[in-house]
């Protein structure tokens, strides 16, 4: 559509930019502000310059909580989108099953993430779990809250019930955008499924497959409540994250100094990624309406 | 042949995400002895009496109240800001709409955990420490962005000819906005208000940040209980039961816009 070039809908924009430099700009002085600062305590604070952010950037622990955060969100992407386009293409196309197909896998997209945590801790307990009762019952070895090998399966295992449906809903979205004739065509050319898949579903997906690998890129990399539930990051730190870490170091600690160098960098790391993905849309976005 | 292997691989989806879904429901129905003593599955003394501690203990019903405060609190003052910035939007140029659109998207992006700190000092020093309306303004942080992203791709399917009829018409900005526009994209507000719902429904760390005991979050409350007396697995399965209960009601009015949402209006 044809914009009207008109600056006083600058007007229009003011209260969303109000409420969010409100709650978005402040704090994140804050941050910088403590970033470079050290205190004793009392509100005594004096310049730190860069101290803090070269001894996070040097500190093993960083390192290791950025490598777990890295390998985690690399599994999760690597099961999640090729399952997600693979339910996507069995849904049903329309009527009730479809419907009925909608709703229960957007069931898990609208739970609580600590309630998801609460689920898996319930399913995967040795105990009382369907889950770890079963795998006892035929002979794996398996017990998540001591051996960190479990953990991490099941905190992957919790991600892929959680969000695969997430990467399936866009899917489904693009293929339902897909015109019948496409697909006569196909026919008629004696096309194999495979081609069909890779020469028609495949590209006319690629704008939400894009949306879906970034949102589950960016929302894996800040995961937080669901292993903070089920496992606290243990056993021992296998399974911190970096939000889990941040939030230990800032609220448990209270080592603001490096808590707030450590928040930057992070937001930076996001900041970069979220700004790919704006470019490789918008690109996209304009390639579509010439 | 191929819509029965579909039919196979959607069944198996299913019941992958159901399962542990349903032991959560099956654990709210049991006592905490028949839990922890044996292992069924199906309850064998069916009991609601978990349930009943949480409907009638004010300590566990009250989170429900103050979620429920905040979160209608946040899709109120959501929604009433983007529309306006998403009318902006998508009909108008203007000077930085694009590096302030980009701006709104990084808030979405940015981890709760990084704001977790700054808002708690932020709030207790003016005083909103413990309030719902403080938890609403600091989900604003990913929900308005979210609200105006939704919105301005639902404005987007709009025509422009109708704001020009309308003006020549006679119409006054606001009277046409209210009058006319907002019907016209009530679908869209309705999932952006669904969606505001839901996140801010969902989030655990800031709600559990930013209060203590007046406004105490549900998720918060859980956590605690948790931590606190030992574990009351019965209890907390029901309560975990109860916090699916208003998503999965509302869900299927949006069942065909769901992927719309998430895909932050452009599907």
């Amino acid at each position: 559509m044809e914009k009207t070039q008109n600056n006083r809908a600058w007007f229009l924009v003011l209260p969303v930019l109000v409420i969010v430099a409100f709650s978005a700009v402040i704090p994140l002085m804050t941050v910088v502000n403590y970033s470079v600062n050290d205190t004793f305590g009392s509100n005594d604070f004096f310049w730190n310059g860069l101290g803090w952010f070269e001894e996070i950037v040097s500190s093993e622990r960083m390192h290791s909580a950025l490598g777990r955060q890295v390998l985690f969100s690399a599994i999760i992407l690597s099961i999640e989108v090729p399952l997600g386009i693979f339910v996507a293409l069995n849904m049903p196309k329309k009527g009730f099953w479809a419907s009925f197909c909608l709703v229960l896998m957007s069931l898990p997209l609208l739970i609580p993430f600590n309630v998801v945590g609460t689920i898996w801790q319930i399913f995967g307990r040795v105990d009382i779990g369907l889950l770890g009762h079963t795998l006892a019952a035929i002979g794996v070895k398996y017990n998540y809250t001591n051996d960190a090998l479990d953990a991490w399966v099941t905190i992957i295992a919790m991600d892929v019930w959680h969000w695969t449906s997430l990467v399936a809903l866009l899917c489904y979205a693009g293929l339902q955008s897909i015109p019948q004739a496409y697909y006569q065509a196909a026919r008629i050319d004696q096309a194999s499924r495979w081609s069909v898949f890779r020469f028609i579903e495949l590209p006319k997906m690629s704008g939400v497959l894009l949306i879906a690998v970034l949102l589950r890129f960016m929302d894996s990399f800040m995961i937080y409540t669901e292993p903070f539930v089920l496992t606290g990051g243990g056993p021992g730190n296998s399974t911190t994250f970096l939000s889990i870490d941040l939030v230990k170091m800032a609220i448990g600690q209270f080592d603001l100094g490096p808590a707030a160098a450590f928040s930057i960098m992070y937001f930076l790391v996001i900041l970069l990624v979220s700004w790919v993905f704006y470019t490789v849309m918008t690109t996209l976005d304009k390639a579509e309406t010439k | 042949m191929k819509s029965r292997s579909s039919a196979i691989v959607m069944t198996v989806y299913l019941l992958f995400l159901l399962i542990p879904i349903y032991w959560l429901v099956n654990m709210s129905l049991k006592t905490n002895e028949e839990i922890t003593s044996t292992f069924s599955i199906f309850p064998n003394h069916l009991t609601f009496a978990n349930f009943a501690t949480i409907l009638t203990d004010p300590a566990w019903y009250m989170g429900y109240v103050n979620s429920m405060i905040y979160v209608v609190m946040n899709t109120v003052i959501s929604i009433t800001v983007a529309l306006p910035a998403a009318y902006a939007f998508s009909r108008y140029s203007f000077m930085g709409d694009k590096h302030l659109f980009f701006w709104l998207l990084t808030n979405r992006m940015s981890p709760p955990a990084v704001f977790a700190l700054p808002f708690f000092q932020l709030y207790s020093s003016i005083g909103l420490f413990d309030t719902h309306i403080a938890v609403a303004l600091a989900h604003c942080l990913f929900n308005v962005p979210l609200a105006v992203w939704i919105l301005e791709g639902f404005m987007r399917g709009v025509p422009k000819e109708i704001d020009e009829t309308a003006y020549i018409d006679g119409y006054s900005f606001p009277r046409f906005f209210i009058r006319i526009f907002m019907p016209l994209v009530a679908s869209g507000i309705g999932v952006a208000a669904f969606f505001c719902f839901m996140f801010s429904w969902v989030e655990l760390l800031l709600s559990r940040t930013l209060t203590s005991v007046n406004a105490k979050s549900i998720a918060a409350t859980m956590t605690r209980t948790v931590s606190a007396s030992g574990m009351d697995w019965g209890v907390l399965a029901a309560a975990g039961v109860l916090t699916i209960v208003p998503g999965a009601l509302v869900i299927y009015f949006v069942r065909n816009y769901i992927a719309k949402g998430f895909a932050l209006g452009r599907v």
